[in-house]
């Protein structure tokens, strides 16, 4: 417990706790619809041209916000246009964007400051990145998340289940599929500095694949991976804190902890 | 009686071509019709046209009031990611609801009345907590069939409804939407490949082949040209 209070006394912990809870509970929610439509690659294709971004924002000198959140919007777009046309395989071109996007990060960055520091905490994460304005972000982003889980949330339910009944509802999917895809990619974007561009896609996918073990409701599984993504990212944190580990990786860890819990007393409720 | 759906000299198609040309066809409340063809003969596009989700891009469509205000229910083609979807069956029926939600967030208590009238009528309804992924091929079906109940009780679309069924979830398949068309008077528009089972079944066959080739009753069908090309040989 005092480590804990002791944690929180250093204002960049707080940051850090603040928007890390807050985009593990966006990306956790934006993930169980990823997951159940088989978009889940989306998520790690977005975080590699993230990672191009922002090294091109480091070597142009911009603010790495400004850069990145148009770039990976801009192909979160592709990536669905690509997914939903299927005239490339949609696996086959999330694999050569991310590949492209991360060797032109790293081309750009040998060329100009070379792979200091800043490089290797955006591949790997820096309990550091948080800054003020993307905490606030982080505000707005799970406001606008949560909103739509709520207000929007058996449309929702009818996209992603089967998006041919919903259209034939009168839903409109496409606006839905770019709404998702578009705070997936700020999701991204804000939480990829802290927990690493080759890390990030796992807040995304482990959370509801957790909940997916015990939960049979699509109700159960949206609030269970939310839960799971919450304390797991505390967890983390805190083991970060305390044995000095890197944040992103120590977060993974417990995400796969708990799926591996979930997955147990799935298969011993089984047995009884 | 008044047709439910007309189509007067419709053409259905994308931006350069026409899928489906010059179609005249007359849907009354209580018919049973099956659209067969080859693949690429414009059945689904056709399913979309008179689902509205495509313009006609020419000719007449015409919807009777209470198909307007009622809708259809539609059961599309399921899809590899939904067979292990976790949803619990009533959380599946209920989505059926959502065409006559407007914008409001919420189901209401007439909506879940709905769902459960449709579970009660498909026999489903000791099934409402199970989990749809866990459930038989020909449950899952009927679950997707009470969807579309929910959604209209007037005009059923099925889009090759049987594709994954066992053979015994086939014939409990048809049984189930004959009683839905004589005893509940819903109109049903069926897309099938399983020409021997549906000529039995229906009583109007449309053969498509971009244009119509065959239009009129499945006792008619069976004696056709339509019929014996496509059935290859002598027909039935």
């Amino acid at each position: 417990m005092s480590m804990i209070m002791e944690m929180l006394s250093y204002p960049f912990m707080v940051r850090a706790a603040l928007g890390g809870v807050l985009v593990a509970l966006c990306a956790a929610l934006l993930g169980v619809s990823l997951v159940l439509k088989r978009y889940s690659m989306i998520g790690d294709g977005l975080s590699h041209v993230s990672f191009g971004a922002l090294s091109l924002a480091l070597a142009v000198g911009w603010s790495p916000l400004k850069v990145s959140v148009p770039l990976v919007v801009l192909a979160a777009f592709f990536l669905l246009r690509i997914a939903e046309n299927g005239k490339i395989k949609s696996d086959a071109a999330i694999a050569m964007v991310s590949a492209s996007s991360l060797a032109v990060g790293i081309l750009v960055t040998s060329l100009t400051t070379g792979m200091n520091t800043d490089v290797s905490s955006y591949m790997f994460g820096s309990i550091l990145a948080m800054t003020r304005a993307d905490v606030i972000l982080s505000c707005v982003l799970s406001a606008f998340v949560l909103g739509m889980f709520v207000l929007c949330y058996n449309r929702l339910f009818a996209v992603t289940f089967d998006e041919s009944f919903a259209k034939a509802s009168g839903v409109r999917v496409e606006r839905y599929n770019v709404v998702i895809a578009v705070l997936t990619a700020v999701t991204i974007v804000l939480g990829m500095r802290m927990m690493g561009a080759m890390l990030i896609s796992s807040l995304i996918i482990f959370p509801p694949l957790t909940a997916m073990r015990l939960f049979k409701s699509f109700r159960g599984v949206v609030i269970c991976s939310g839960v799971v993504a919450v304390v797991c990212f505390c967890l983390g944190i805190v083991m970060s804190y305390g044995l000095s580990t890197p944040a992103g990786a120590s977060v993974v860890v417990v995400n796969l902890a708990a799926f591996a819990l979930f997955t147990a007393i799935n298969q011993m409720r089984r047995r009884i | 009686m008044k047709p439910l759906i007309t189509c007067r000299h419709v053409d259905f198609g994308y931006e350069n071509h026409d899928a489906v040309i010059d179609l005249n066809l007359e849907i009354f409340p209580g018919d049973y019709l099956c659209i067969v063809g080859e693949n690429g003969s414009g059945k689904s596009t056709l399913i979309k046209g008179l689902m509205g989700l495509l313009k006609p891009t020419g000719g007449e469509l015409c919807k009777s009031g209470e198909l307007l205000y009622g809708g259809i229910g539609y059961l599309p083609q399921q899809t590899a990611a939904q067979r292990d979807f976790p949803a619990s069956v009533r959380e599946v029926v209920l989505s059926g609801t959502l065409s006559r939600r407007g914008l409001l967030p919420f189901y209401g208590e007439k909506e879940k009345q709905e769902a459960r009238s449709a579970m009660e009528r498909l026999g489903i309804e000791d099934l409402k907590d199970k989990c749809y992924r866990e459930l038989s091929g020909g449950q899952q079906q009927r679950v997707l069939i009470a969807r579309a109940l929910c959604a209209s009780r007037q005009m059923l679309i099925l889009d090759e409804p049987i594709t994954g069924l066992d053979p015994g979830a086939i014939q409990d398949f048809y049984h189930l939407i004959r009683q839905l068309n004589k005893t509940d008077h819903v109109a049903i528009v069926m897309v099938s490949h399983d020409l021997r089972n549906v000529i039995d079944e229906a009583g109007k066959i449309l053969h498509l082949g971009q244009r119509t080739l065959f239009y009129g009753t499945a006792e008619d069908y069976k004696k056709s040209a339509a019929a014996r090309g496509f059935l290859g040989g002598d027909g039935l």
